[in-house]
């Protein structure tokens, strides 16, 4: 799918300073020597299988899909990994990639945290150092995963700059790994930025699918119709859908944070709301007014607050093999609750907007159909800021 | 011949960065004359952008001040088409890829020629994704600026040798702001700029001292100043072109 300039289309590239360049052509370089080298994969599959406890589960949610009372709904359970959600997956790739190249020190930005504990998980399993960013407003919001990181011997470091959330976060990864280079492997959470992040990030992300489709072949003996996972950035999203591109019956539907509408300022939608540009090192879609400049998005989930969408997606719906749909705060939170109380299960509100769609969709479709959707995170770190959105305040 | 070589015509360049709108353009065109009397030979024009990747605290704040001010692409435009009137000397822009792409490459680049801008610097436009911009270049006859890094190893012979305008060479390693010292071997980079291009090469990122000053530009042709100047800003708002023009008399002294 990518082109040997990182284009996906015409999205993707290298829109990044000078002094980067040559630490992204070494990580390439690096990349393309250990993706096919069978020592580097056999560390890297017992990591994941031995600590990271994959494969993870996907579970028929049974009593969801009589609920709603059409097509028959499974769950990806990437929720029930170590650290919590998908984010394990790239992190232990790009962190053992890393320490082949030399690197002793990690620099991650994360939005909602999960990507910063998986980094600060991986940096300390591997003995290296770590340092994440974080928007101040998201280290208010998911105050408990900026414990787990500190806990984990990560520093921790408030972005205060913009709207102090995941963009800036992002922004502040990119100078200061501009500032240290040599020592310092910059672990991108997402399928976002300069290539070859986008692509290194899809092929370790790219195990959800492989594996969805083994079990789906195993358990229902076809493949899904339909597979859901909602998009930030994008990761746990190209993930789900990676290996089933090529397969043009299954439908992949991807789910962006509406926050309080497409109509409203307070969004994040992406797809629905914004334009093609140049930002974070990528040419993609951005939220963003007519002079180009970012506009401040508004998600309840911090994990989904973010202004741009990967390449490869954009790519994607430009060519309508993907859709994209929008979902707002309000369906997010329903969603969270009822997958609580039908199944059992708290996702995270990240993963809320993906159920959310599956709400609206399973009952326009047959008993014989299949769909899945990817619960790419667990909800705990959400319930605090859940229980405030409905009026209630609780201490963490 | 680029009009942009006219700045280094038998001296040293002292070269100022304003970011456009901080805190007024009616400021920042007083900055720009008052720069230029106390002997500025090429100027940098910001348009500022939301989220500067390249720019250390100081022009982030430059930046948000401007926005916050109001500032957009087009009063910039028309903010240079009246400043050009009264300066004679080259002038670039420097800003975001998304900046100019948003606007509509062609528009933007085209507009840059009409009103007397010679040069765009974007920092987040590397030598791979020049193809971007450059026909559009190229065609209104607007100089692509280059930047080369202290990272850049076996890239600076291949970016000096398709340079134009002149180049850009970081100073260190990070973004804009200033430094107590300098310490990459930028002698044995400018040997290699000058071995594949005849293209004069300033050294920004870091210089705020005249002493530092001097330095770089006894390596180069010229020094780039922007956070420096900004810190002057900060401290003296609307009243700032004096103390300004004082700082950049003390900087282009120390380059005679």
């Amino acid at each position: 799918m990518t082109n040997p300039n990182g284009r996906f289309g015409i999205h993707g590239g290298q829109y990044i300073p000078e002094t980067l360049m040559n630490a992204v052509i070494e990580l390439e370089e690096a990349y393309n020597h250990y993706k096919n080298d069978p020592e580097f994969n056999r560390e890297l599959t017992e990591l994941l299988n031995e600590y990271a406890g994959r494969p993870s589960r996907l579970y028929y949610a049974e009593k969801m899909t009589k609920d709603l009372g059409g097509a028959k709904i499974y769950l990806k359970r990437e929720d029930l990994n170590h650290t919590g959600a998908h984010k394990i997956n790239n992190v232990l790739g790009q962190a053992l990639l890393a320490k082949k190249m030399g690197k002793t020190r990690l620099i991650a930005e994360t939005g909602a945290g999960q990507h910063g504990v998986a980094t600060a998980t991986a940096a300390a399993l591997m003995g290296m150092e770590c340092v994440v960013f974080m928007g101040e407003e998201d280290t208010r919001r998911q105050a408990l995963n900026v414990y787990r990181m500190r806990l984990l011997g990560a520093e921790v470091i408030p972005v205060t700059t913009g709207t102090a959330t995941l963009k800036d976060a992002v922004s502040e990864a990119m100078r200061e790994w501009t500032k240290r280079i040599d020592d310092t492997h910059y672990c991108l959470g997402s399928v976002m930025g300069p290539h070859p992040f986008p692509t290194i990030v899809r092929d370790f992300q790219a195990v959800i699918s492989k594996e969805i489709k083994e079990q789906m072949l195993e358990k229902e003996g076809r493949l899904p119709d339909a597979v859901l996972a909602c998009v930030g950035g994008g990761s746990n999203a190209i993930g789900t859908f990676y290996n089933f591109i090529e397969d043009k019956e299954v439908r992949l539907i991807g789910c962006e944070a509406a926050g309080r509408g497409v109509d409203t300022y307070e969004t994040a939608a992406t797809i629905a709301t914004g334009k093609l540009g140049i930002f974070h090192g990528m040419k993609s879609y951005f939220c963003q007014d007519k002079y180009g400049q970012i506009a401040p998005v508004y998600s309840i989930s911090a994990g989904l607050d973010y202004p741009g969408i990967g390449p490869e997606h954009a790519y994607l719906h430009d060519s309508g093999r993907a859709e994209y749909v929008a979902i707002t705060d309000e369906e997010a939170v329903c969603a969270f609750e009822y997958l609580a109380k039908t199944e059992g299960i708290i996702p995270a509100i990240e993963s809320a907007h993906a159920i959310a769609h599956a709400i609206k969709l399973a009952p326009t479709m047959g008993k014989d159909k299949i769909i899945v959707i990817t619960v790419s995170g667990r909800g705990d770190k959400d319930c605090a800021a859940i229980a405030r959105y409905r009026g209630e305040d609780i201490n963490e | 011949m680029s009009n942009i070589a006219k700045a280094f015509e038998n001296k040293k360049a002292f070269i100022p960065f304003f970011t456009c709108g901080d805190p007024d353009l009616e400021t920042t065109g007083k900055l720009v004359k008052e720069a230029v009397k106390n002997g500025a030979s090429l100027v940098e024009l910001g348009i500022p952008f939301s989220d500067p990747t390249a720019e250390g605290p100081v022009i982030q704040g430059a930046n948000l001040r401007a926005l916050e001010g109001g500032v957009t692409t087009d009063k910039i435009f028309d903010f240079v088409r009246e400043l050009r009137k009264e300066v004679t000397v080259p002038m670039v822009f420097m800003t975001y890829a998304n900046v100019v792409f948003s606007y509509g490459s062609e528009a933007f680049i085209k507009t840059c020629s009409e009103i007397g801008i010679d040069g765009i610097i974007l920092p987040d436009l590397p030598f791979e994704e020049k193809e971007e911009f450059l026909p559009e270049c190229h065609k209104y006859g607007v100089d692509l600026i280059s930047l080369i890094a202290p990272t850049s190893k076996d890239r600076v012979a291949m970016i000096a040798k398709e340079a134009e305008g002149f180049i850009y060479l970081v100073s260190s390693l990070g973004v804009t702001g200033t430094r107590t010292e300098i310490n990459t071997d930028l002698d044995s980079i400018v040997k290699i700029i000058r071995e594949n291009t005849s293209v004069p090469c300033a050294i920004g990122f870091g210089i705020s001292t005249p002493e530092q000053a001097k330095k770089m530009a006894s390596i180069s042709d010229g020094a780039i100043v922007g956070s420096a100047i900004i810190k002057i800003m900060e401290k003296y708002g609307k009243e700032s072109p004096s103390y300004v023009g004082e700082y950049v008399k003390s900087m282009t002294d120390a380059l005679k």
